[in-house]
């Protein structure tokens, strides 16, 4: 059967400024300025955010499961990759 | 009428066209084209019962008497109301209701801009808070009127014809009687010309990028500001006021 949804739209929401937008979910909407209200009123009702973003879903390239093997298990056996040594400092929160 | 009393109306003309227009949008519940837009319409159902419920209480504390805004939006009978005509229309069809929104959320727009300068305080607090929620209200009904006038045949025929049928409530939006004329002079609520200037600057604008014509119609219905309603507001009050006065004490 044929989608007679309108086209599906991912949403990024920002909560608090110098932060990285994070992915919510998704709504149905036939433009971008549709699926930037859309997206306020299902994904900002309890005041979650302060800027949003909406990428057209088709947009989005993804990596295929097919992929883990070769994309991220060599990163498995390096663990002097990771800054463990560092101190975060007090008062940084959304490191 | 004394300065009081007119208060009191006026706050009640004022209360009682959001909650009645707040009414008629939840009855979309469930019911709305796509899921997105009935959580919208809800969001917005719930931002005018939330403005009615402020203005509703406040209009009992100027009173004095004692009533809440329970007492008010649930006790009176349609002839104590003074919401305007446009807001206790039915919903119709989706373009109907579009063309409802987008006529009152302009006109609502433009008072609370007005509004916001009030010399009562509590009015100015109020209108503040809610000229933020109409500002998106009204950004998301023009996206509306744009796209269903602008668009398929049939919708824009469906637009057009809910326009024409609520052209007729339009022009009491911005009668005025000795209760505005009495609160202009204190400086508490606006000259409703000014309002009409803005309003029918920015419909025109809107009308004629949506593709939809102005109605040329002078047939005019008046009377909410007296107390006389069209048929639909005592249905919508039976089914408002039910549980209220069936279970008067209930308390959940």
């Amino acid at each position: 059967m044929a989608d007679t949804q309108l086209p599906v739209w991912e949403v990024f929401i920002q909560a608090n400024p110098g932060i990285a937008h994070k992915h919510a979910g998704n709504v149905h909407a036939a433009d971008a300025e549709m699926a930037l209200q859309n997206a306020r009123d299902v994904y900002s009702r309890r005041s979650e955010g302060m800027n949003i973003w909406v990428v057209p879903a088709n947009a989005i390239t993804a990596s295929s499961p097919e992929d883990q093997g070769a994309f991220f298990e060599p990163s498995n056996d390096k663990p002097y990759r990771h800054p463990t040594f560092y101190k975060i400092p007090e008062g940084v929160k959304y490191l | 009428m004394n300065l009081q009393q007119s208060k009191f109306e006026y706050l009640l003309r004022l209360g009682d066209s959001s909650l009645i227009i707040g009414h008629r949008l939840s009855e979309w519940c469930g019911h709305g084209p796509i899921l997105e837009e009935d959580i919208a319409l809800i969001n917005i159902a719930l931002d005018f019962v939330g403005n009615a419920t402020e203005l509703l209480t406040y209009a009992g504390q100027v009173e004095g008497k004692g009533r809440d805004a329970d007492d008010l939006a649930y006790m009176r009978d349609e002839r104590e109301y003074r919401n305007l005509l446009i807001t206790e229309q039915p919903n119709g069809d989706y373009a109907a209701t579009i063309a409802r929104q987008f006529l009152f959320d302009t006109y609502m727009f433009f008072l609370y801009e007005e509004l916001k300068l009030s010399k009562d305080e509590t009015i100015a607090a109020i209108a503040v808070k809610t000229h933020k929620e109409i500002t998106y209200h009204l950004r998301h009904t023009t996206e509306w009127m744009y796209r269903l006038g602008d668009g398929p045949a049939e919708s824009h025929q469906r637009l057009q014809n809910g326009i024409n049928d609520l052209w007729m409530f339009t022009s009491e939006m911005f009668d005025m009687d000795e209760v505005d004329a009495l609160l202009i002079k204190e400086g508490i609520a606006p000259d409703f010309n000014n309002v009409k200037a803005e309003w029918e600057k920015r419909v025109k604008e809107v009308l004629v990028e949506a593709t939809i014509e102005i109605p040329t119609t002078t047939f005019k219905q008046r009377g909410s500001k007296e107390g006389k309603h069209s048929e639909h507001l005592g249905f919508l009050l039976a089914e408002m006021q039910y549980v209220h006065r069936a279970h008067p004490d209930a308390k959940w």
